[in-house]
């Protein structure tokens, strides 16, 4: 039994793999290079779900806040290559931080941003839980929706457009397809770092908190502490996806910001199966291929994607992936 | 060295005008097995709270191995080796008995900011886990994820995840609560054979098992101690009598 399981499930990660690495040279020379950049977009995603299922399913944090982190990834790309454009500073005082298209670093001051933005977030959210702890994130990330709307000098409302991608090394990620492949392997960089992480004896802690958090207290971990580093983690984990979606469009606005977006990546979470590290992975994949496919019929694509969650929810609880393999799929 | 562990004086916890404890004052020596009885809402279960620190005390003062730990919150007094055990079993129902009690030997092995390598193969977790899981006989029951454990290997699995935090003090919120006459008796066995080793305050409901093990007897009636005494003399004791027969008894 368990071996079967083993063996289904290396079976779909194998898979799985192939058709995302075969898919650039197919879809070129099927001249259908719109599937890389569609492709691109779900790996994006998938990198933020899978970030916020490390809360949400393994810390039992449910945050409706987690656009907050992707949009601030996201404006800190922007902005610094708005500034590295310009060779102008973004802050001169009290010291000067000058603007760059450089990924190494433009990425890097993302994912730190919104790590710091989630330790601040966390930090008075963790003070509550369950249904305060979903308003209170929420309440946060509007926060964050209005402040850059308000934002004029980087266009407020319209958003601001990147006069290219980044530079990543000798790496010309203007070319889909090597973005594309940059971004499947931070995702499954990230992937394999939160399946260390999961296991680890700070994920094990995490992971009890979810079970029984006064037990944990009582055994004597400070579970306030070990909750909001995974808070930061994850935070970070979704600044990194932000960077990658403002190159993905060559654009940010405070419409990756906004609730809904919060809710999508829940949804992708849910689909895909809570308490896995793979399953947000396909839920991103079901999720961003309906609303692509069925969007070209109607523009109320949701009306059927509705019915599939409720459908997922009342009868596959652990989502899509997490069904098939089971308890396996915990420790990714 | 101070002969008790932990001492504390003129508990007093109120929910409105009811005084849950009431001036409420204990000693427990060191390796004593120290047991409190009570009818209900004497005020037991409130008097574990304040003391493993999941309720913060109105009045009074703790000291625990001479140190005071009145304002302490519920981790740092668990780091400091008083844990607990709970009237409604508090387990990780989605772990497996192993990985219940790996948690708890993990707590008292430093901080928990270990990134990287695997604790489910960490044999300095999972050696001492084993060896606890054997002590409360639990050990071929190892791998069960503790949902499906009997209600009973549950009252010993929470027993055994107190254990593995080698605590100074062990607090007991009704081991028995809820077994059978059969597991009962087996819990008592168990505890039997940690006398002496272990200094424990317990709180129960079974005359048999308190008086099987208990070497003194703290009696609690609306929030105040009326005796603490030997389990012979509380047996004779007027004011015991009075209060669990009635005013006149």
């Amino acid at each position: 039994m368990n071996r079967f399981q083993l063996t289904l499930k290396t079976c779909i990660l194998i898979a799985a793999l192939v058709i995302l690495i075969g898919l650039p040279p197919v879809a070129s020379a099927l001249e259908a290079t719109f599937y890389i950049g569609l492709f691109s977009r779900i790996l994006i995603y998938a990198l933020a779900a899978v970030s916020l299922d490390l809360i949400l399913g393994y810390g039992g944090m449910v945050s409706f806040g987690h656009a907050a982190f992707f949009g601030a990834g996201a404006y800190v790309v922007g902005i610094l290559a708005f500034h590295g454009i310009e060779g102008s500073a973004v802050i001169s005082w009290p010291f000067v931080i000058m603007g760059t298209d450089n990924a190494l670093i433009s990425w890097s001051v993302a994912a730190v941003a919104s790590a710091g933005l989630a330790f601040v977030i966390g930090a008075i959210s963790l003070r509550t839980s369950g249904v305060y702890f979903i308003m209170i994130t929420l309440a946060f990330a509007q926060m964050m929706y209005f402040f850059f709307t308000s934002l004029e000098f980087y266009g407020g409302d319209d958003g601001l457009s990147l006069f290219t991608r980044s530079r990543l090394g000798h790496m010309d990620l203007s070319n889909d397809a090597a973005f594309y492949y940059t971004c499947l392997g931070l995702l499954i960089g990230f992937l394999l770092f939160s399946r260390r992480l999961v296991n680890s004896r700070f994920g094990m802690v995490i992971r009890g908190c979810k079970e029984n958090e006064r037990r944990m207290g009582a055994l004597g971990f400070p579970t306030y502490r070990y909750k909001l580093v995974c808070f930061v983690i994850a935070g970070a984990g979704a600044g990194l996806a932000g960077a990658l979606m403002a190159n993905q469009t060559e654009f940010v606005s405070p419409s990756l910001l906004h609730w809904t977006v919060s809710g999508d990546i829940l949804v992708m979470v849910i689909l895909g199966g809570v308490g896995t590290l793979v399953g947000p992975v396909f839920g991103a994949t079901v999720f961003l291929l309906l609303e692509e496919f069925l969007s070209r019929y109607t523009e109320h694509w949701m009306l059927f994607l509705g019915p599939i969650l409720i459908f997922v929810v009342l009868f596959a609880r652990r989502g899509l992936y997490g069904s098939f393999v089971e308890r396996k799929a915990d420790n990714g | 060295m101070d002969e008790s562990i932990l001492k504390a004086r003129g508990l007093t916890k109120a929910y409105g005008a009811l005084k849950a404890t009431d001036t409420l004052s204990l000693e427990i020596r060191t390796g004593e097995i120290h047991a409190i009885i009570g009818p209900n809402g004497a005020g037991k279960t409130t008097a574990i709270g304040q003391l493993s620190g999941e309720l913060t005390s109105d009045e009074g003062t703790i000291y625990f191995a001479g140190r005071d730990i009145t304002r302490l919150p519920v981790h740092k007094r668990a780091c400091l080796g008083l844990a607990r055990s709970f009237q409604i079993t508090s387990i990780l129902l989605n772990f497996t008995a192993e990985d219940n009690v790996a948690m708890a030997v993990q707590a008292r092995d430093g901080h928990s900011f270990k990134f990287w390598k695997s604790a489910r193969t960490d044999r300095k977790l999972r050696v001492p886990a084993r060896e606890v899981l054997k002590e409360v006989g639990l050990a071929d029951r190892a791998d069960i994820v503790a949902d499906r454990l009997s209600h009973g290997e549950q009252r010993q699995l929470e027993l055994a995840m107190a254990l593995a935090t080698r605590p100074a003090l062990l607090l007991l919120d009704e081991p028995m609560a809820g077994m059978g006459p059969a597991s009962s008796r087996k819990m008592v066995d168990l505890l039997q054979t940690l006398k002496g080793r272990l200094t424990i305050l317990m709180v129960e409901h079974d005359m048999d098992a308190v008086f099987t093990l208990a070497d003194r007897i703290t009696v609690l009636v609306y929030g105040r101690a009326i005796a603490t005494d030997t389990p012979e003399n509380i047996h004779t004791d007027p004011a015991v009598r009075k209060a669990y027969l009635g005013e006149n008894g």
